[in-house]
């Protein structure tokens, strides 16, 4: 890179910018009682939201995985017609206001729902249960894997497909064992974004899975009560997702930051 | 129908890719190396992967053994992984996340084969390792195992030396000289270069411009260039015209003195060498004088080629020595001469 100087104004704003991500994280690291925090962590309650967090946001990143590859694998290899509409709405909860999401889903999975009321009369009900959760992550997380791998299938070169088929490779076998592997990089990268994404998931889960302890009340619901009653614990639980967040950076930085 | 001891044939196969206009008609045969020699962009890598089925046909089809591959317009599409057609790409593609045995063994599905192949081409020390480790030639030796371990009928190779430094190339060129001439089967490679065609080849079919130009054996096609691009890279003064009395007329009132050139629609050729150049018109026996203009001189080894604008556009061939004699320099002056007993004419 060459060598420049910032001039004055530049500078001072760049640092002010700079400033306002990193005082936030000094003061949560600062302010957070170490002391106190391995008996937060302990303590029933906190454990149970660490562990619906994880066994949450992994099953939401596995279905994402089953779902989101292959239709990434259609919007990146078939033209059909409406394909940029689809596209489009499946990207959508990448902006979309997260309890919108969460509101959008009752209405479809809800008990009086367009497929709710058809799954009611199986006995089935989705909302306000663990596996509401999951799906609400799902939603909100999988078009983050999903771009991610259609950038990668549009980016690799189609004619490694080709010489399988010359080699009498069908189609399933060119998937897995040509298309998959070279574009492991792209699947693993937005396997971990929708990962953190589904695991920070707050506004479609409290909305569509409500906030009960031990079934639906994961990590950041958590956080956000525990400033009412008890901020010390919700600071630790602060922390750890912070430091989840920091791997995940750190392990995509090739990705993400360059070389820096 | 398909006649007897024709394995692969490709019957008007035509195809369009953005200005290129596809349409050939060849047969290949069991025995025979085939090359596809033609300048880039002439559509040879395109022909290629039609025949593989890569390409959709938009008309006529491919047969092989008497038996239809792939029929424009009818519903007639045997899928590439069902057609017994080994092909070696221009960067030969190897599965980078694969080593070079797992590559070798990708199409025949069986590790002792791929085995064999290594050992058969001498890569069998490489078998673990990462294509991507590899020198080129290797690479090469690599992908075309991977090609024939699986037994195809044909196997294509497109620009296989291409991708290879020069100081490499003749060695590899040798080594794959030898393994097509291992392979029983139809093989047919594509390559720009005249001298790999000619050396790795028994039947060179010339393209360009997506269509067959000329066809035949590497010494009929030097010696009889039928275009502009096989006359440029022989390094031969081609011309076209009607032959009557001795004299072919190449139309703008200009005419070449030809012995032989008897009647008909012919081309002539005359080789730089017998093209003399003179300060002023010179006295003698040559039936082939005019003047023209120097437009442009470059020296190829221990020889200067000058190429001339004139009546009939000609490349001469003389000595540095000449030219400094002459004077001659970009622009200058000149005349021409060459006998007509030089002068090369056959029916075009």
């Amino acid at each position: 890179m060459r060598r420049e100087r910032a001039p004055l104004w530049i500078g001072v704003l760049a640092a002010i910018g700079a400033a306002f991500f990193i005082l936030p994280l000094i003061g949560l690291v600062v302010r957070t009682p170490w002391g106190d925090a391995l008996q937060s962590l302990t303590s029933a309650d906190t454990l149970d939201a660490l562990r619906l967090s994880l066994v949450a946001s992994l099953s939401a990143t596995a279905f994402a995985l089953v779902l989101g590859v292959p239709l990434a694998w259609v919007y990146a290899r078939v033209d059909f017609p409406g394909r940029s509409v689809v596209r489009a709405l499946t990207t959508l909860p990448m902006v979309l206001p997260p309890v919108v999401g969460g509101i959008a889903l009752l209405l479809a999975f809800g008990r009086r729902g367009l497929v709710g009321s058809m799954l009611a009369s199986f006995g089935v009900s989705l909302p306000f249960t663990t596996a509401g959760v999951v799906m609400a992550e799902t939603f909100v997380a999988m078009p983050f894997l999903v771009l991610t791998v259609e950038a990668g299938l549009r980016s690799m070169d189609r004619r490694y497909e080709d010489a399988a088929r010359t080699l009498g490779a069908g189609r399933w076998t060119v998937f897995t064992r040509v298309t998959l592997p070279l574009i492991a990089p792209s699947v693993a990268a937005g396997a971990v974004l929708c990962w953190a994404r589904a695991l920070g998931e707050f506004g479609a889960t409290i909305t569509f899975a409500g906030n009960f302890p031990g079934v639906t009340q994961t990590m950041p619901l958590a956080v956000y009560l525990l400033l009412e009653t008890n901020p010390q614990g919700s600071f630790v639980l602060s922390l750890i997702l912070l430091l989840v967040s920091l791997v995940v950076l750190v392990g995509l930085r090739h990705r993400w930051l360059g070389s820096a | 129908m398909v006649g007897v001891g024709v394995s692969l044939s490709v019957e008007g196969a035509r195809l369009s890719m953005g200005s290129l206009r596809l349409d050939m008609s060849f047969e290949l045969e069991d025995g025979e190396v085939v090359a596809l020699l033609g300048p880039n962009g002439a559509g040879k890598t395109t022909l290629l992967r039609a025949i593989a089925g890569l390409l959709a046909l938009a008309g006529g089809r491919v047969v092989l053994d008497g038996r239809v591959l792939e029929e424009a317009g009818s519903r007639v599409y045997v899928p590439t992984e069902a057609r017994s057609i080994g092909f070696v790409f221009q960067d030969y593609l190897l599965f980078p996340h694969m080593s070079v045995a797992d590559n070798v063994a990708f199409g025949v599905r069986s590790r002792a084969v791929a085995l064999e192949w290594l050992e058969r081409l001498g890569l069998s020390r490489y078998a673990d390792a990462r294509p991507g480790t590899l020198s080129g030639g290797e690479r090469q030796r690599v992908a075309l195992a991977r090609a024939l371990a699986p037994g195809p009928r044909v196997l294509l190779l497109d620009e296989p030396l291409a991708a290879l430094d020069v100081s490499t190339r003749a060695g590899v060129r040798r080594d794959l000289k030898a393994h097509l001439a291992a392979f029983r089967g139809v093989r047919l490679l594509v390559t720009h270069d005249p001298l790999e065609a000619v050396m790795l080849a028994d039947r060179l079919i010339v393209m360009e411009e997506g269509s067959q130009v000329q066809s035949g054996t590497p010494v009929e096609v030097t010696e009889r260039p039928r275009s502009r691009y096989v006359a440029d890279l022989v390094g031969v003064n081609l011309v076209r015209g009607r032959a009557s009395g001795g004299v072919v007329d190449v139309g703008g009132g200009a005419s070449v003195a030809a012995a032989g050139a008897d009647s008909g629609d012919v081309f002539a050729v005359v080789h730089p060498r017998a093209v003399s150049l003179h300060r002023a018109r010179p006295e003698g026996s040559p039936r082939n004088v005019w003047e023209g203009h120097a437009i442009g001189i470059e020296m190829l080894g221990d020889r200067a080629r000058v190429r001339i604008e004139g009546r009939v556009p000609m490349v001469a061939e003389v000595t540095p020595g000449a030219l400094a004699e002459l004077g001659l320099v970009e622009g200058s002056p000149v005349w021409v001469s060459f006998k007509a007993t030089d002068v090369a004419v056959y029916p075009a």
